[in-house]
C-alpha cells in the first residue's frame, strides 16, 4: 500500500451524544485497505454506536469520519451511493421479511446498482452458495435457522460488492452451536482481503482472523493492538479486567 | 307482499349498483390518495408531514354529510366546478355521481392514511435500517420494503374502512345520486303500508354486500401475513 492511498476508514475527533450520555468519546481510527479489525469491549461501550456512525444509522455530533477518503455526505442521494459502497450486517439480520432469500440478495443490486433481474439471480445463487444456502433460496427469512439468516444477511450485503463490511454483533443473537458457521463465513471473506471492521464478543475470531484488536471501554479507544500482544499482555487495567471476567469462565 | 316491487319506476338492482360503483371508485381513490398521505405523515421533510397531518386532522373529524354537500353546493354550484361534459344528456347525473365519489375519496383517504401509519409502525425498524444500508433512498425503502408489510398488516382494519365506506355511499343520497338511499326514501314516501318491509329490504340487500366483503378481506389477510 503506497501513502497515497486513503484509508478506507477514517475516523478523526469524532464525539456522540445520547442526550447527557456521552458515548463516543473523541475517537480516532484508521481502518487500512485489507484489514480485518475487530472491535471489543464491555456492553454499553459505544461500539456498537461507532460501527453505526461509519454508515451514517447513527448521526455523530461532532468530528470527521471518511470512507475510503470521501467524508460522509448528510443525508441524500449522496448519502445512499456511498452505503452501496459498504456492505452491513445486523445483530438481528434484518432480512427483508416479505421477500425470499433470493429477492432479498437481489434486491439492492436491481433496484440501485440496475443490474438485470437475470444477472442479478445468478450472482445472488453463486454468493447463496457461498455461504452455503443455495437450498434456501426460496424459502423466507422465517422459515430459515438463525445461522442460516444471518449467512443470507452476509450474501446479500456482498452481492452489494462493497469495498468494505462493517458487522455488528452478527453473532449475538444466535444459538451457541449456530455461531460457528456464521464464523466460519466471515474468516472465509477475511481470507479474501475484504476489509472488515467486527464487532464483536467472539474472542476466537479476534484471535484467528483479525490483524488488530480494538478495546473499546465507557465511548473510549483504550487499546489498539495486534491480537495477541492484546491477548497476552493487555497495557490497560480495563482490558485487564474485561479479559479476565470473559477468558476465566 | 313485495308486490309493490313491480313497479317499474323502482330499479333496485340500478340503484345497487351505482352503490357498487360509487363504492369502487371511492375505494381505489382512497387507497391511493390514502397511501400517498401516509407517505407524507412519515417523511423526513416537515412541510410534507405538516400538510399529511394537517389534512388528516381537518378532514377526518368534518362529518361526511358535510364534505358531500359542499362539493355540490360549494364547488359545483358556487364555484361553478363541473365534473361532467354540460353537452351530454346525463351530465347532471354524472357530475353529481362524480362529486360524490371525490367527497367520498377525500374524507374516506384519511382513515386509509391511519389505518396505513399504524401498520407502518408494525415493521420493525431493522427492516428500514437494512433497506438504507444497502443503498435503497427513501422513497425505494418506503415502497419496496415498508409499506408492502405495512399493507400486509393492515387488511382487516382496511376492511373496516371498505365496509364503511360501501356504507357510507348513502350519504350520497343527499346531493341526488340514484344510489340505493335514495331509492329507498322514494319508496317510504310511495310505499307507507309496506315501510317496514322496505327498511328490511335494504338492510338485507347491505347486509348481503358487505358479509362476503368482510370474509373474502380476512381470508386474505391470513393469507398475505408476514411471518417473523
Amino acid at each position: 500500500m503506497t501513502a497515497a492511498t486513503p484509508p478506507m476508514i477514517k475516523a478523526a475527533g469524532v464525539n456522540k451524544f445520547f442526550g447527557e450520555l456521552h458515548v463516543l468519546k473523541d475517537i480516532n481510527l484508521e481502518v487500512p485497505r485489507g484489514q480485518v479489525v475487530v472491535v471489543l469491549g464491555p456492553s454499553g461501550s459505544g461500539k456498537s454506536t461507532l460501527c453505526r456512525a461509519i454508515n451514517r444509522l447513527e448521526p455523530i455530533n461532532s468530528g470527521e469520519i471518511a470512507v475510503d477518503g470521501k467524508p460522509l455526505p448528510a443525508e441524500g442521494k449522496a448519502l445512499a451511493a456511498l452505503r452501496a459502497d459498504v456492505g452491513m450486517v445486523f445483530q438481528s439480520f434484518n432480512l427483508f421479511a416479505h421477500k425470499s432469500i433470493v429477492d432479498n440478495v437481489m434486491l439492492a443490486p436491481q433496484k440501485v446498482r440496475k443490474v438485470p433481474a437475470a444477472e442479478a439471480r445468478k450472482t445472488a445463487m453463486e454468493l447463496l452458495e457461498r455461504v452455503g444456502i443455495t437450498n434456501q433460496a426460496d424459502k423466507y427469512p422465517a422459515q430459515l435457522s438463525g445461522g442460516q439468516q444471518q449467512r443470507a444477511a452476509i450474501a446479500r450485503a456482498l452481492a452489494m460488492k462493497p469495498k468494505v463490511m462493517l458487522f455488528d454483533e452478527p453473532t449475538s443473537a444466535l444459538d451457541p452451536e449456530m455461531v460457528q458457521e456464521v464464523l466460519d463465513t466471515m474468516t472465509g471473506l477475511a481470507k479474501d482481503g475484504m476489509t472488515m471492521l467486527v464487532v464483536t464478543h467472539e474472542m476466537g475470531f479476534a484471535r484467528r482472523a483479525a490483524h488488530r484488536v480494538v478495546f473499546m471501554s465507557d465511548g473510549e479507544i483504550v487499546e489498539d493492538a495486534k491480537p495477541d500482544e492484546f491477548f497476552t499482555e493487555p497495557k490497560s487495567d480495563r482490558a485487564k479486567d474485561f479479559l479476565g471476567k470473559i477468558l476465566t469462565h | 307482499m313485495f308486490d309493490f316491487l313491480n313497479n317499474p319506476d323502482y330499479d333496485l338492482v340500478g340503484a345497487f349498483w351505482t352503490t357498487i360503483q360509487l363504492t369502487f371508485w371511492s375505494a381505489i381513490g382512497s387507497l391511493i390518495w390514502g397511501t400517498l398521505l401516509a407517505g407524507m405523515r412519515v417523511s423526513p421533510v416537515p412541510l410534507m408531514r405538516a400538510f399529511g397531518t394537517t389534512y388528516v386532522n381537518i378532514f377526518r373529524n368534518t362529518p361526511l354529510t358535510v364534505v358531500i354537500l359542499f362539493t355540490s353546493l360549494g364547488l359545483s354550484s358556487t364555484l361553478g366546478i363541473q365534473l361532467a361534459s354540460s353537452s351530454s344528456p346525463t351530465s347532471l347525473a354524472d357530475n353529481s355521481f362524480r362529486l360524490a365519489i371525490l367527497g367520498f375519496i377525500v374524507y374516506t383517504s384519511t382513515f386509509v392514511c391511519e389505518s396505513l401509519r399504524a401498520g407502518i409502525n408494525t415493521v420493525p425498524v431493522g427492516q428500514a435500517e437494512a433497506a438504507r444500508a444497502l443503498g435503497l433512498s427513501f422513497t425505494q425503502v418506503l415502497r419496496l420494503i415498508v409499506l408492502p408489510q405495512a399493507f400486509r398488516s393492515v387488511i382487516a382494519p382496511l376492511a373496516n374502512v371498505l365496509i364503511a365506506l360501501l356504507k357510507n355511499t348513502t350519504v350520497a343520497a343527499v346531493i341526488g345520486v340514484g344510489e340505493a338511499a335514495l331509492l329507498m326514501s322514494t319508496m317510504i314516501e310511495n310505499e307507507s303500508d309496506s315501510l317496514f318491509l322496505v327498511f328490511a329490504l335494504f338492510a338485507v340487500i347491505f347486509a348481503a354486500l358487505v358479509l362476503p366483503l368482510g370474509l373474502l378481506l380476512g381470508w386474505v389477510a391470513k393469507k398475505v401475513e408476514v411471518k417473523r
